[in-house]
């Protein structure tokens, strides 16, 4: 990718380069967003959906997005399931060893923001937001197979908007405190946990 | 041998244990003091209860309850052991000798509620990381990190 | 011997079933040990239901077998109901004995499927799973939910059948053997699964008896004890079903097992499924706030798993005081140090699939 982020800041500041770099998106833009492969990881129930998703029955393969266990083959985490302290920082790691451009799927409730799982424990880090910069959330307890496709299909759009000109991309990766050390404020009135 | 004739064997074992021997739902319940768990539970191996369902505790506040659940498949019932150990110096013999699956289940107690295990093969933390502070089933654990649930009812 | 090599796998690997670490130490490729470390997923579920009243408690036992939901559910009802001296009304108890059997069935297909994947037979998996997913669509029928049920609830179950699902489950226990038959020629007739899965792994049943395995691993070596006959609760007594055993106590034992399980569990829904009777499906009288007697209380079903039982202690307020959840995953898992050695590194995930551990309430 080194070749093309450099092909990227060079076109950037060729006078009449603007449009061969749109052009270049483009064609960038559409193979990235046809072809997210996915890195499972499932931790807990929401991993059954995931695996439920990729079957027969819903079959991810036609959206392009493929599990491979191996972080380094994969443009998107899907972090499905609870995170907990220990857990954390594997979770840091696989994201580091994936190649940019890479995105982040938090998928259920436990993902998202600690879901059900949110009070009262001592083990569990509330949202894997905590840590890596998330890029769809997506609700529910577990989330139906259907929603996941909806979120790779959203992320397609968002990824049909990101340039490879260094100035114009978003933010890949961002210095984010280090995993169990950031703290959310206090608790929403009302609270929002099952029960 | 049936609950019943092992009731009155374990009267005439431990004379002055036999009050503290009840049937509830078909399973037995007997409390011993502390150092003679250990005795007890090996008693109650050789008589048939062969599996060891489970070890836990519970804080009762000043001191620990430490629970075990044996089975027979033999006799079909259980018999849950008592046993209560003082707080500050939370300390009972291991029975990993009698059962090898007390090994992990143990380590769990110990994990969660700091009760040593003297004679425990590999007593060391088995749910939370090595360098975790405190003991979290404790009544009187405190963490900064855990978010109270607001009173409703 | 030469020199040993440290191998680490997990806690995010794909054939650990979940997030278990395994630190591995080699002789070759020849397993010399295997240490699990677990824990990464502890939630701390059982210091949550000291703060939360006792029907609050039952969506967190959802998500302790997350393959399995509805046995931890019922687990932990029969002990608040013991607890608090609730009579179920038969019906309900037909249902839950209906719906158990149902999740015996899916959390086998995912267990006996994973088995496959282990061995290189992807295609076993996605058959298994097929029979999965008819299951999870009549728990939708049911419930709404297709993993996280919250149907079992203290003093029954929380609504009735739907119109028409009496049928639809009919349906399904109809076409289930058949499909066993076919997923046994498949995966279990296949040569290269039988040659990875048979001598691998062998579990002996004094073994498996001192150790504490319960459910298909201990009944794979033999191990006569299940505790729907053995120590019958609810209405298990009424149906005519057999229990698989296996001989070698073997990966292949214990994972063609479950299969056979699946097809007495078909049995037990159809004779449940004849005797049902229209009725109740909750206890009637039920106070909004449970609040048991103090003291303690105990029960144990069998779960897919094994013997999943629930420790609950009251102390008269509406809140348990302290929940223990016993769970046969943890005690099944114990094993794997004992059988992974002197094995291969790729037998060792094979031996690790057939011990069937779901890591929610390994960890809880």
């Amino acid at each position: 990718m080194a070749f093309v982020d450099d092909l990227g800041a060079a076109l950037d500041k060729t006078p009449g380069g603007g449009i061969i770099l749109t052009s270049l998106d483009a064609v960038m833009d559409w193979s990235r967003g046809k072809s997210l492969w996915m890195m499972p990881m499932g931790t807990a129930c929401c991993a059954m959906e995931l695996i439920a998703a990729s079957f027969s029955r819903f079959d991810f393969d036609r959206h392009g997005s493929i599990p491979r266990p191996d972080p380094r083959h994969c443009d998107v985490m899907v972090v499905a399931g609870t995170i907990t302290r220990k857990m954390a920082p594997a979770v840091q790691r696989l994201y580091d060893q994936m190649p940019d451009p890479k995105w982040v799927i938090a998928m259920g409730n436990c993902a998202v923001s600690g879901g059900i799982f949110y009070y009262d424990t001592y083990s569990v880090v509330r949202g894997v937001d905590e840590f890596l910069p998330v890029d769809v959330y997506l609700a529910g307890c577990p989330p139906r197979p259907e929603s996941l496709q909806d979120a790779i299909l959203r992320l397609r759009e968002q990824v049909s908007t990101d340039s490879i000109a260094p100035g114009k991309s978003r933010k890949l990766t961002s210095p984010l405190p280090a995993p169990g050390s950031a703290r959310r404020g206090e608790p929403p009135v009302g609270g929002g946990d099952a029960g | 041998m049936n609950i019943n004739e092992l009731r009155e064997h374990l009267c005439s074992e431990y004379p002055d244990l036999c009050p503290l021997f009840s049937v509830e739902f078909g399973d037995g319940v007997l409390v011993v003091e502390a150092k003679r768990l250990h005795d007890a539970a090996s008693d109650l191996r050789d008589l048939g209860f062969d599996r060891l369902g489970m070890v836990t505790a519970v804080d009762t506040g000043d001191e620990f309850e430490l629970v075990y659940r044996l089975q027979s498949r033999e006799m079909h019932a259980g018999i849950f052991v008592k046993a209560r150990v003082p707080r500050d110096t939370a300390s009972i013999a291991s029975v990993t000798d009698l059962w090898p699956a007390a090994n992990w289940q143990e380590r769990e107690v110990y994990d969660l509620f700091g009760i040593t295990f003297e004679g425990h093969p590999d007593l060391r933390r088995i749910l939370l990381t090595d360098d975790w502070v405190g003991h979290p089933l404790r009544k009187d654990y405190e963490d900064d990190r855990i978010i109270r649930r607001p009173d409703y009812i | 011997m030469t020199e040993q090599t440290i191998v680490n796998i997990g806690p995010s690997h794909p054939s650990t079933h979940g997030v278990c670490r395994v630190v591995v130490t080699l002789d070759g490729e020849i397993v010399t040990h295997a240490e699990p470390i677990i824990g990464h997923l502890h939630r701390g579920i059982e210091k949550m239901a000291e703060n939360r009243t006792y029907l609050q408690v039952v969506p967190l036992t959802d998500r302790l077998d997350y393959v399995g939901s509805m046995y931890a559910n019922w687990a932990y009802c029969r002990a608040v109901e013991r607890l608090a001296g609730i009579r179920v009304p038969e019906r309900a108890e037909y249902i839950r004995v209906i719906v158990c059997e149902l999740q015996r069935i899916a959390s086998h297909m995912m267990g006996i499927g994973s088995t496959g994947a282990d061995t290189g037979a992807f295609t076993a998996f996605m058959y298994a799973f097929a029979q999965r997913d008819h299951v999870v669509e009549l728990f939708e029928a049911l419930c709404g939910a297709r993993l996280t049920y919250n149907y079992v609830r203290p003093g029954g179950v929380s609504m009735d059948l739907p119109e028409g699902w009496v049928e639809q489950c009919r349906a399904f226990t109809a076409q289930h053997p058949s499909a066993m038959l076919e997923l046994d020629r498949l995966l279990f007739g296949n040569v290269i699964a039988r040659a990875r899965l048979k001598g691998v792994g062998v579990l002996s049943a004094d073994d498996a008896v001192a150790w504490g395995a319960s459910g298909p691993t201990a009944r794979g070596s033999g191990v006569d004890w299940d505790l729907r006959r053995d120590d019958p609760y609810s209405v298990y007594p009424r149906f005519d079903f057999q229990v698989p055993l296996g001989e070698n106590g073997d990966s292949y034992d214990r994972a063609r097992i479950r299969l056979w399980e699946c097809v007495e569990s078909c049995k037990i829904i159809d004779q449940a499924l004849d005797q049902l009777e229209p009725g109740l499906v909750k206890a009637e009288g039920l106070p909004r706030l449970l609040a048991p007697r103090p003291g303690d209380a105990y029960d144990h079903i069998e779960s897919a798993r094994g013997s999943l039982g629930v420790y609950l202690v009251s102390d008269g307020t509406p809140r348990p005081y302290r929940m223990k959840v016993r769970s046969p995953a943890f005690c099944n898992l114990a094993l794997l140090p004992l059988l992974a050695e002197g094995h291969t590194l790729s037998d060792l995930v094979v031996i690790l699939g057939s011990l069937d551990p779901v890591f929610g309430e390994v960890d809880r």
